[in-house]
């Protein structure tokens, strides 16, 4: 009973239900780290050295000012009171900035450049090498989690290869030196004074922690935030057919709450930060001023020196701080490294063979013999099939979804490679041929055809990028698709949408036509190209097709018998098995399923 | 300060937060600068004059204050931060509001990562204004001023020879920002550039790998991201450039601090505490300076953020309930058109064209006519997401404009050629439009939309929770819940906008003869492109560019010899070549 209640409370609350794929930390990982920073190497000798040059002129000055100003000069002003040791003094010191000053430009200059570097190599070796992928790894994965990768994961470590390596160096030198500095100058202080150091090393780490800990909670309730607003507003049609603004707004305050909520919690923390520091650093003063004094009244101390701890004082948080975040900047790095590792890592499930061979000049010829296919180990696509199709015949995939006609598509351009058998181009195997020679002589129409944002002409000459504008508008024109291109605004350079947003679907098909003509392939796919488009658009594509198949090796998957009754040769699947094969007309003749699925198409009209 | 007051009402009410911030920011700032006046102090009394009985005083003295200080801070902060999310929070959930009733024509506008934008960005830079930069710049001037009175009282003649180099750096920061900001914002549009090339290439992926464009890609790729870096190394420049010069005009202060300071203290004019104490005032008043560019941006971004939020929040919302709208349960579903004429918002030519029809309750009018004739334009009026230029539309025989709009919508069932569905399990994007319906309804109207069997197949049935989009399902799979969600509400009309397109033909002739028993006793609005989809309705529609050019049944039509009969042929010249087929292999 309770259980049941349970479970309906629970279903009005998660009207909408949001995963986020962000792992934000990781554990230290010494092997990850070397290989992360082996994409320093390339600069190790250039960009490198001169960065810890300027890093390290800037930090002796900062080191050695203090000293001047407080134990050098102060004290001979109270003391000497001379003039002229104070004027060569004074000069020191400002020739010592200038010198701060120029490797502080340095430092600025050349660890962004690094930092710069790095990133760009490391995201073109992810892109490529994603480029280089098969569909498999493209099947097991959204889009958004590839894209996150590509640029915030890569972004995330831009803070660690700018600032992260030369600062950690930085600040190592400058607590150790102050701390040399200071014992130099009165040990007994510095011990007293050294009691803040781990009050400050545990808030800088602990606290920092914590506070991190709640802010990643806040990330999190923010980018559910985010999902459902980005949805909420890509479905809002549906929304609103439905009159269900009244339940989301009620959805959206709840979510909007406990992002408040955990935000406000986050900050309560974060609070605490600033003044513990201050409090820790005002132990440190206090003693100074303390004990500093009566080593002063006991003549072990002097006042410059003193001076010289207040200002030393001052600067020990800074390089503390800033190694809780360099750990912090690691840990992050190591979560994002991970992820762009685990990508890198992935072969491809296609590879090239060592020794592939250049296609070049093929007839068209497809064999598939005894193929065997499985998308995963449980359920077999396609069960022992022998196929063949001749040189420049054009041949249809019959069947309902979940038939094969797909998965043979999808071998014969090699996007998965058979579990048994072989695929057979021209009766060489596909996994000898390189996959560059194989892919350029394969164009496939996809059902659903993707426009790159850009200009109709730039799209069009996507299948083949060094084809001139006459070639393009030639192709368009043999297509049928020049006529609604001309009456666009801008003609053929009209700049289109991503995915094409003002375009209709048969006029994105008819883009996609022209685009595989241009690219000239000897072997042609069509994969329901032409599902859902008007019929006197319908009419275009048809003759476009005839144009698009002369002197090619065709293979059409479709549903309307229209299209698929000229083929040479149709194959009707089910269940990843040949049914029966043979033209339209022999087919009919043997009044078995393909007659059935030709009957079913006209069933209600012949009834009627 | 306008868009300030426009959004008064956000924040305002949680004006005691603010105010108790301030107050405590401006005890911080007393605070802080108690430490140079006690160094001053110690130095000069205790240390020089010998009054070394005092010094516990002082130590703890300056203990007790800082943590005072502490107090203060951490409740500066987190009143101020409050502030900012507490008013953030509000701004969120009217926006929110505001986007669930806005008609479409805002919609028809609108890119949705402009919008995010505005709902992510511009939010957040509002909010960073009122919980940090406005009491920030309060700060700085406090802080500035405090430390100047607190030098020209030790010292008019050292305060002034000391900041004369303040000109300089006050101009260097002013060159540096109108520099770095624009630097910073080429940097962020090149990252969306970036940003769009890596999505286009992974949404696109099957048709670069089926073009086999790779190294295209590559090279496109390569532009834009040698273009980040580029652009980012620029503004690393500007940095490196202003950033150390600025902190080099510090340098000179405290230079020519020593060298005239010592001077006046070897003069006997000055005391050494009060040198010691000019030191830490002096980066008082450059480290406020040297930010006071940022934060008067963070005013400036608020500023323009705040407009893009009002631009939100004060569009019109045209379509609303009139004066005492009827609240119907139940539609009878009878729709009527009377010389329609609608055009959009920004184009140059009328989508429908006096268009008329009478639709009696429980009929079934169909809607054919090339992309762009008009079809879907007459249903997206009866569901009023636009309300007509000219003409009325009547349902059961009252305006349309009658009926509140949650009773019209909630009679009316829509389904879209292109279905959207929710991340939430099977079950919720079943029962979307009627949230109270029970298990039973929504499996009911599963099985009528033939989708009964795939669900059943996925790891938890009804409960499996869909990605986003629908992710995970196929476009027929998908169509069908669409389908689904729009029997279960049970609506007096249904409207059909293309609904089958996406599914295979024997699945098709499934939802095809399930349509035949859910449109019983429901006005029904079919738009498709084949002729079998709607051959059986009692009216059909033959649209052109915006015009009704032919009426009547199926029979009628094909009598008529015209654009509806040219379809006919078109779809069925197969047909009867395959009956002759048929009869000759019978015979």
């Amino acid at each position: 009973m309770s259980s049941q209640s349970e479970k309906s409370t629970k279903r009005t609350l998660e009207r909408f239900h949001y995963s986020t794929d962000e792992v934000i930390e990781k554990p230290f990982n010494w092997k990850q780290m070397l290989r992360l920073f082996s994409y320093m190497k390339p600069y190790s000798r250039t960009l490198l050295p001169v960065a810890i040059l300027g890093m390290f002129l800037s930090t002796a000055v900062r080191l050695a000012a203090p000293v001047l100003i407080g134990s050098y000069a102060l004290d001979h002003i109270i003391e000497n009171r001379e003039m002229s040791f104070l004027a060569w003094m004074t000069a020191l010191i400002a020739f010592l900035y200038l010198i701060s000053y120029v490797g502080n430009v340095l430092r600025v200059r050349y660890m962004n450049r690094l930092g710069q570097y790095i990133i760009y190599d490391l995201r073109e070796s992810l892109f490529n090498h994603i480029q280089k992928l098969s569909h498999r790894f493209f099947d097991q994965r959204s889009a958004g989690s590839i894209l996150v990768r590509i640029t915030n994961d890569v972004n995330s470590l831009q803070d660690l290869f700018t600032n992260g390596v030369i600062n950690l160096l930085m600040d190592i030198i400058m607590l150790v030196g102050i701390i040399v500095i200071l014992s130099i100058i009165s040990p007994e202080l510095t011990l007293a004074i050294m009691i803040v150091l781990p009050l400050m090393f545990f808030i800088s780490t602990k606290l920092r922690r914590n506070i991190r800990r709640s802010w990643q909670d806040v990330r999190l309730k923010q980018s559910m935030l985010n999902s459902h607003l980005n949805e909420s507003i890509q479905g809002i049609r549906v929304t609103q057919s439905f009159t269900q603004e009244r339940p989301n707004i009620g959805f959206f305050h709840k979510i909007n709450g406990q992002n408040y909520e955990s935000w406000r919690q986050a900050t309560k923390k974060s609070a605490m930060f600033r003044p513990f520091v201050e409090m820790s650093g005002a132990v440190g003063t206090a003693i100074l001023l303390w004990f500093g004094v009566i080593l002063i009244q006991n003549n072990a101390l002097s006042v410059g020196d003193f001076f010289t701890f207040s200002l030393f004082l001052g600067m020990f948080w800074e390089p503390i701080s800033r190694l809780g975040q360099v750990y912090n900047q690691l840990l992050v790095g190591m979560a994002s490294s991970e992820r762009i590792f685990e990508f890198l890592d992935e072969k491809p499930s296609v590879p090239e063979k060592e020794n592939a061979e250049e296609l070049d000049d093929i007839q068209g010829g497809i064999v598939l013999d005894g193929v065997e296919f499985a998308y995963d180990s449980e359920r077999k696509a396609i069960h022992h099939m022998d196929l063949t199709m001749k040189a420049g015949e054009t041949v249809a995939l019959v069947g309902h979804t979940g038939s094969g006609k797909s998965t043979i598509v999808n071998l014969i351009s090699r996007f998965y490679d058979p579990t048994a058998g072989r695929v057979l181009l021209d009766g060489k195997d596909l996994r000898d041929v390189k996959l560059d020679s194989l892919r350029s002589q394969v164009s496939i129409v996809l059902q659903d055809t993707f426009i790159f944002s850009g200009t109709i002409m730039d799209n069009i000459r996507f299948g083949r990028p060094d084809a001139e504008d006459e070639e393009c508008m030639e192709a368009a024109k043999t297509v049928g698709a020049d006529r609604f291109i001309q009456k666009l605004p801008n003609g053929y350079e009209t700049e289109v949408e991503e995915r094409g947003n003002i375009l209709s679907v048969g006029e994105r098909q008819l883009i996609s036509f022209a685009r595989a003509l241009l690219a000239d392939p000897k072997i042609l796919i069509l994969d329901e190209a032409t599902a859902s488009i008007d019929t006197e658009t319908e009419q275009l594509i048809q003759r476009a097709l005839e144009k698009l198949l002369q002197g090619r090796t065709a293979v059409m998957i479709a549903h309307r018998l229209s299209t698929i009754r000229d083929a040479d040769t149709i194959f009707v699947l089910e269940h990843g098995r040949i049914l029966e094969q043979g033209s339209h007309s022999e087919l009919m003749n043997q009044r078995g399923e393909y007659f059935e699925l030709v009957r079913s198409q006209f069933q209600e009209t012949s009834a009627g | 300060m306008n868009t300030f007051q426009k959004l008064r009402h956000f924040y305002w009410p949680f004006k005691a937060y603010f105010f108790w911030s301030i107050a405590l920011l401006l005890a911080v700032t007393g605070f802080t600068v108690a430490y140079p006046v006690i160094l001053q102090f110690t130095i000069d009394r205790i240390i020089l004059e010998g009054n070394y009985q005092w010094i516990p005083y002082a130590a703890i003295g300056f203990f007790i204050l800082t943590m005072l200080k502490g107090v203060a801070v951490y409740f500066h902060q987190y009143l101020g931060d409050l502030f900012g999310i507490r008013s953030v929070y509000e701004i969120r959930n009217s926006l929110y509001e505001k986007l669930q009733f806005l008609p479409f024509r805002y919609y028809d506008n609108a890119r949705t990562g402009d919008l995010m934008s505005r709902l992510t960005a511009d939010v957040e830079g509002f909010r960073f204004f009122l919980s940090f930069g406005f009491a920030q710049l309060i700060n700085v001037v406090m802080l500035v001023f405090l430390s100047l009175g607190i030098m020209f009282f030790y010292s008019p003649s050292l305060a002034f020879v000391t900041l004369a180099a303040m000109p300089f750096l006050i101009i260097t920061v002013y060159k540096f920002d109108k520099k770095v900001h624009p630097a910073f914002k080429d940097i962020r549009k090149s990252f969306a550039g970036l940003t769009t090339k890596v999505q286009e290439n992974i949404s696109g992926m099957s048709t670069v790998k089926s073009l086999s464009k790779e190294n295209f890609e590559m090279e496109r790729f390569g532009g834009k991201n040698g273009d980040y870096k580029d652009k980012f190394i620029h503004t690393s420049n500007i940095w490196s450039v202003y950033f150390p010069f600025m902190e080099f005009i510090g340098h000179i202060c405290v230079v020519v601090l020593l060298g005239y300071g010592g001077f006046l203290v070897i003069n006997g004019d000055i005391q050494p505490g009060v040198l010691a104490a000019f030191f830490s005032l002096i980066w008082f008043i450059i480290n406020p300076l040297m930010n006071l560019g940022f934060i008067v941006n963070t005013f400036s971004q608020a500023k323009a953020s705040g407009e893009r939020l009002l631009e939100v929040l004060e569009e019109p919302q045209e379509i609303a309930d009139k004066e005492g709208a009827m609240e119907v349960d139940q539609l009878e579903g009878s729709v009527q058109f009377s010389n329609v004429t609608h055009r959009y918002a920004g184009e140059t030519e009328d989508a429908l064209k006096e268009v008329s029809f009478d639709a009696p309750k429980g009929s079934t009018i169909g809607l054919i006519g090339a992309t762009g004739s008009g079809k879907t334009s007459v249903t997206q009026l009866i569901t009023r997401f636009y309300e007509p230029d000219e003409g009325s539309i009547f349902i059961d025989g009252k305006p349309i404009g009658d009926y509140s709009l949650k009773s019209l919508r909630k009679n009316t069932g829509v389904v879209l050629q292109e279905s959207f569905l929710f991340s939430s399990s099977v079950k919720d994007n079943i029962s979307y439009g009627n949230p109270e319906v029970d298990m039973e309804q929504i499996v009911d109207a599963a099985k009528r939309s033939d989708a009964h069997a795939f669900i059943m197949d996925l790891p938890d049935g009804y409960d499996t929770v869909l990605g986003e989009r629908g992710g995970g399902l196929s476009g027929g799979q998908k169509q069908r819940i669409a389908i689904a969600r729009a029997i279960c509400m049970d609506p007096g009309i249904l409207i059909l906008d293309d609904a089958t397109s996406a599914v295979d033909m024997e699945t098709e002739g499934k939802i095809q003869r399930a349509f035949q028993e859910v449109m019983k006793g429901r006005t029904t609005f079919i738009i498709a492109h084949r002729i079998s989809s709607l051959m059986h309705a009692d009216e059909i529609l033959v649209m052109d560019e915006g015009k009704v050019v032919e009426r009547g049944t199926h029979t009628e039509l094909l009598r008529k010899n015209g654009s509806y009969r040219r379809i006919y042929d078109l779809q069925y010249k197969d047909q009867y070549q395959f009956l002759e087929e048929a009869k000759g292999g019978i015979g």
